[in-house]
């Protein structure tokens, strides 16, 4: 599948399409097939979001996975920061990520 | 330390309230990004992997007590509770938000600081020996020249849109602490036959993608035509640096493909010329500026007397403090590279902690050396206990400067968007493989240097081991490299081979560290067998 990422404008945080709108969990992008380079002039040009761009990612039994080990560590946060991540609790949170 | 005069106090208080102007016109949708996106980064926001992060300058890694408390109350106020401290001598904060920065830089410019030219093709934070002021070693304190140069180059119309970014060192002693000649222009203050201060001058140098040692430009510059000299090499740069390709803009590329001797006649020439004008500060300005370095009320009496009936205090002693110019004093390093730590981290507290011990302890002054550790220029022999053991609670005390377990790592792709691999988890690898401390002590001086990408932040190039993190089809590698140095013999390291995992690389270091201690000689270093015996016996011992 093909997910749309960019940053907050205000917060800088990670952030990605939904199909309606920017979520901080990857769990919930959107498969924007074709249309991503279209969406992300959209919505940047709305103020949205900022640098938005497309990658590569899969939908597995735990969630949605991007492909690449960079845009994981977007997904999670610093895998040397747990406790800074979207799974704070979680002591295996990086396992999916690295 | 330097003082703000009004000029400087109202250059910075404007540009914040510029910035302040143009976030909120990007905030209002008045500007787009990329519109804005030059305007944040000439005030040191950048967006990172998480979010946007900013660099806050520390010109020559000086700092008082109050600057740096500000610093530990800026992590906790806009930021998640830590601060980084940099290659560059610098801060840098990961967690910041948008809309906080220019209330941010608005503190930082009561305490005299600023994030500007921290980011941006323009001549960046000057930077210099850690040691400046109070190594016993220097010829002068080299910050009074790094600051006219930080004047100089502060908003200097002609310099602001360079081909690429641009690194100025300086320092005073014949013991380079600063990597002097790895970066754009390198200077050495140094005194000739009649007893005079002038400048030294190297140009070129530079890590990166590709590694290059300054070559020497100029014997001797007279302090009277220090910035017209500096003026002439930017100069040329400025005209004939490529713009065309910015991994070929670097002044060292310059350097490189003309050949040292004409860029040197080209910049000789453009000196000729500058002499005619009236471009240099009278030597009363110098003067201003030198009269803030005056060294501080130093105890005459103090003793030089040491109670190291403490093991562990011995052992820190010994590792991380260095004579100091003054007889009671020494210069103490604290260790921002706890053993399985982040390179360069310190917790808001420990950051207003180390404050609050240089206010009591060192004249109230603090440096960021290019390693990532903080120290205290002016300790009295007396005070160092005290010291030790307030650090010491606060889990600062590890002794391991300049070991194994001291590692300059940049955030790698754990935080920069930049990065290709992760370079935090491998120091801490290492790190815990050889936390002991009679393990660090059999093995003395090895400094080894992580980058995440061949931008070179983590200066792999320069470590007697260097590591280097690459993307090997979606999967992180590192390459190990040997044989680099940012010292007084200042070389290049080599790649010795095919790269490895994570967990391979830290195992491929232990094995030459085995290799170094079964063919070292008397108190040679791990870089001076590795030049005697070369390469093939580590790659042998590795690669089997």
């Amino acid at each position: 599948m093909k997910i749309l990422t960019g940053n907050d404008l205000k917060t800088g945080a990670v952030i990605w399409w939904t199909g309606v709108g920017w979520s901080l969990d990857v769990n919930e992008s959107a498969d924007v097939g074709d249309h991503g380079a279209a969406l992300a002039a959209r919505e940047e040009g709305a103020q949205n979001v900022v640098g938005a761009y497309v990658v590569d990612g899969e939908k597995t039994a735990e969630g949605i996975r991007p492909a690449h080990i960079k845009e994981r560590i977007r997904a999670l946060g610093p895998t040397v920061r747990l406790d800074l991540t979207r799974e704070a609790s979680n002591p295996a949170a990086a396992d999916w990520v690295i | 330390m330097y003082k703000y005069d009004e000029y400087d106090q109202q250059m910075v208080d404007t540009r914040v309230a510029e910035f302040r102007d143009q976030v909120r016109r990007r905030l209002a949708g008045d500007l787009t990004e990329d519109q804005f996106k030059p305007l944040r980064l000439q005030n040191g926001l950048y967006l990172q992997l998480h979010a946007y992060m900013l660099r806050v300058a520390v010109p020559y890694g000086t700092l008082n007590s109050a600057q740096m408390t500000l610093l530990g109350d800026i992590a906790d106020k806009y930021d998640r509770g830590y601060g980084h401290f940099t290659t560059r001598q610098n801060i840098q904060y990961n967690w910041i938000k948008l809309e906080d920065t220019p209330d941010i830089l608005a503190e930082l410019a009561k305490v005299e600081m600023h994030a500007i030219q921290t980011s941006g093709n323009c001549i960046r934070n000057i930077s210099s020996d850690q040691f400046a002021g109070a190594a016993a070693d220097e010829i002068v304190d080299p910050r009074p020249y790094a600051e006219l140069l930080r004047q100089w180059s502060s908003f200097h119309p002609e310099f602001l849109v360079l081909p690429r970014k641009f690194k100025i060192a300086v320092i005073a002693s014949e013991k380079d602490r600063a990597a002097m000649r790895l970066h754009d222009i390198g200077i050495r203050m140094v005194r000739n036959d009649a007893g005079e201060i002038g400048a030294q001058f190297y140009a070129g140098g530079g890590m990166g993608r590709t590694p290059m040692i300054a070559p020497l430009i100029r014997d001797f510059v007279p302090l009277d035509q220090l910035i017209t000299f500096s003026e002439a090499c930017l100069r040329v740069y400025n005209r004939y640096g490529r713009r065309d390709n910015k991994y070929k803009a670097r002044i060292k590329i310059l350097v490189h493909e003309l050949g040292r001797d004409e860029y040197v006649r080209q910049v000789e020439e453009e000196f000729a010329h500058l002499l005619t004008q009236p471009i240099e500060p009278p030597l009363a300005e110098l003067e201003r500026i030198k009269a803030h370095f005056t060294g501080p009320a130093y105890d005459s009496a103090a003793s030089d007397d040491l109670d190291l009936t403490d093991p562990d205090f011995r052992l820190w002693v010994e590792r991380n403090t260095h004579a100091h110019k003054q007889a009671g004093y020494v210069i103490a390093t604290v260790s921002l590279k706890p053993v399985g730590g982040i390179p360069g981290d310190a917790t808001a507290d420990q950051i207003r902690l180390m404050a609050k011990l240089a206010k009591d302890y060192s004249f109230d002054e603090l440096r960021v050396t290019h390693a990532q550790n903080i120290v205290f220029p002016h300790v009295k022999k007396a005070d160092l206990y005290t010291v030790w053991q307030a650090l010491d609670e606060a889990g600062l005390s590890t002794a391991n400067l300049d070991t194994v377990g001291d590692i300059i790592a940049c955030p790698g792709l754990d935080y920069c968007s930049l990065a290709n691999a992760r370079s935090i988890p491998v120091a801490q690898k290492i790190s815990e493989r050889f936390g002991s401390a009679k393990r660090q002590a059999e093995i003395g001086e090895l400094k080894l240097k992580i980058s995440g990408c061949i931008n070179a932040c983590g200066h792999h190039h320069a470590g007697h081991i260097g590591i280097l993190g690459v993307d090997k089809k979606g999967l992180e590698n590192y390459q190990l490299l040997f044989g680099g140095s940012e010292g007084a013999d200042t070389s290049l390291a080599k790649i010795i081979g095919p790269g490895f995992t994570e967990d391979g690389v830290v195992d491929a270091i232990e094995k030459a560290t085995e290799v170094y201690l079964a063919n070292k000689q008397g108190e040679e270093r791990f870089l001076d067998t590795y030049r005697r015996i070369g390469m093939d016996p580590f790659k042998e011992a590795i690669y089997g």
